[in-house]
């Protein structure tokens, strides 16, 4: 049952990331996007990540996704003639995305990966706590500052010249 | 379970798949999406190595880093997406091109 599960979480990914970059039509591709990012939150549950998984959920797909369906509703004119969605470079683009995966896989394949047993934890969330205001306690605040910074510099481009 | 092999190899996949919709899309927010699969595909690498590594949770306070920086670049990127609608009436990046009017 988990590797039913496991490959059609990995089919789902994987199939509606294809529909991300080649849909011609740009709503198709958010709602894709949306089936993308269930499928890597699934995959972190397979990984023993369930706080990253619920991160994942709030963050990208209540956030960022409506963010993004936001930004198409407001920049696509219905009534607009349909133009293509993608330029003429699709040959030398699909190239070197082929090449990329080639030599991705060529290092992952050939790479004797070190393997460390480990224990189902029962959860992770007191583990992160701990490491981010402990060891990773400067790229904490420094990461606040930086959203701090896109906060006010987002609402500053986007408002209203009078 | 599934071995490291497995987790990579989906990474590689929709790594491949942003790198090809950055390259060959028109649209801004299109590129945009794109970007989001290449900084997903980077975020499972980091889980599913930590999880092989011995499950040790730096790979999330990584993940956790990266999703934070997604959320920071797609509230400016729209905020700039919508400023080149405003002002040249398109959001096709291969016309936007003129630094000035």
């Amino acid at each position: 049952m988990a590797e039913i599960s496991f490959w059609f979480v990995i089919t789902m990914t994987i199939l509606s990331a294809g529909i991300v970059v080649l849909s011609n039509q740009l709503i198709y591709s958010a709602m894709a996007l949306l089936f993308t990012l269930f499928g890597v939150a699934g995959i972190y549950v397979f990984l023993w990540a369930d706080f990253i998984a619920g991160v994942q959920f709030l963050v990208y797909i209540g956030g960022i996704l409506v963010l993004i369906i936001f930004g198409i509703m407001l920049t696509n004119r219905i009534s607009s003639v349909r133009l293509s969605q993608t330029n003429v470079q699709q040959g030398v683009g699909g190239a070197i995305g082929i090449w990329f995966f080639i030599l991705i896989s060529l290092v992952i394949s050939k790479t004797p990966w070190l393997h460390a047993d480990a224990v189902e934890p029962t959860g992770t969330v007191a583990g992160i706590g701990t490491l981010l205001l402990t060891k990773y306690l400067l790229p904490f605040e420094a990461i606040s500052l930086l959203l701090l910074g896109a906060l006010i510099g987002a609402a500053l481009l986007s408002r209203k010249e009078n | 379970m599934h071995d490291l092999n497995t987790y990579l190899f989906v990474a590689a996949i929709l790594f491949s798949f942003g790198v090809f919709g950055v390259m060959t899309r028109r649209n801004g927010i299109a590129i945009l999406m794109s970007v989001e699969l290449i900084l997903n595909a980077a975020n499972i690498n980091f889980i599913a190595f930590s999880r092989f590594g011995g499950m040790n949770l730096d790979g999330h306070v990584f993940a956790l880093l990266v999703i934070v920086l997604a959320a920071a670049e797609a509230a400016v990127a729209l905020a700039i997406i919508i400023n080149i609608y405003n002002n040249m009436n398109t959001i096709n990046i291969d016309e936007a091109s003129s630094m000035k009017e």
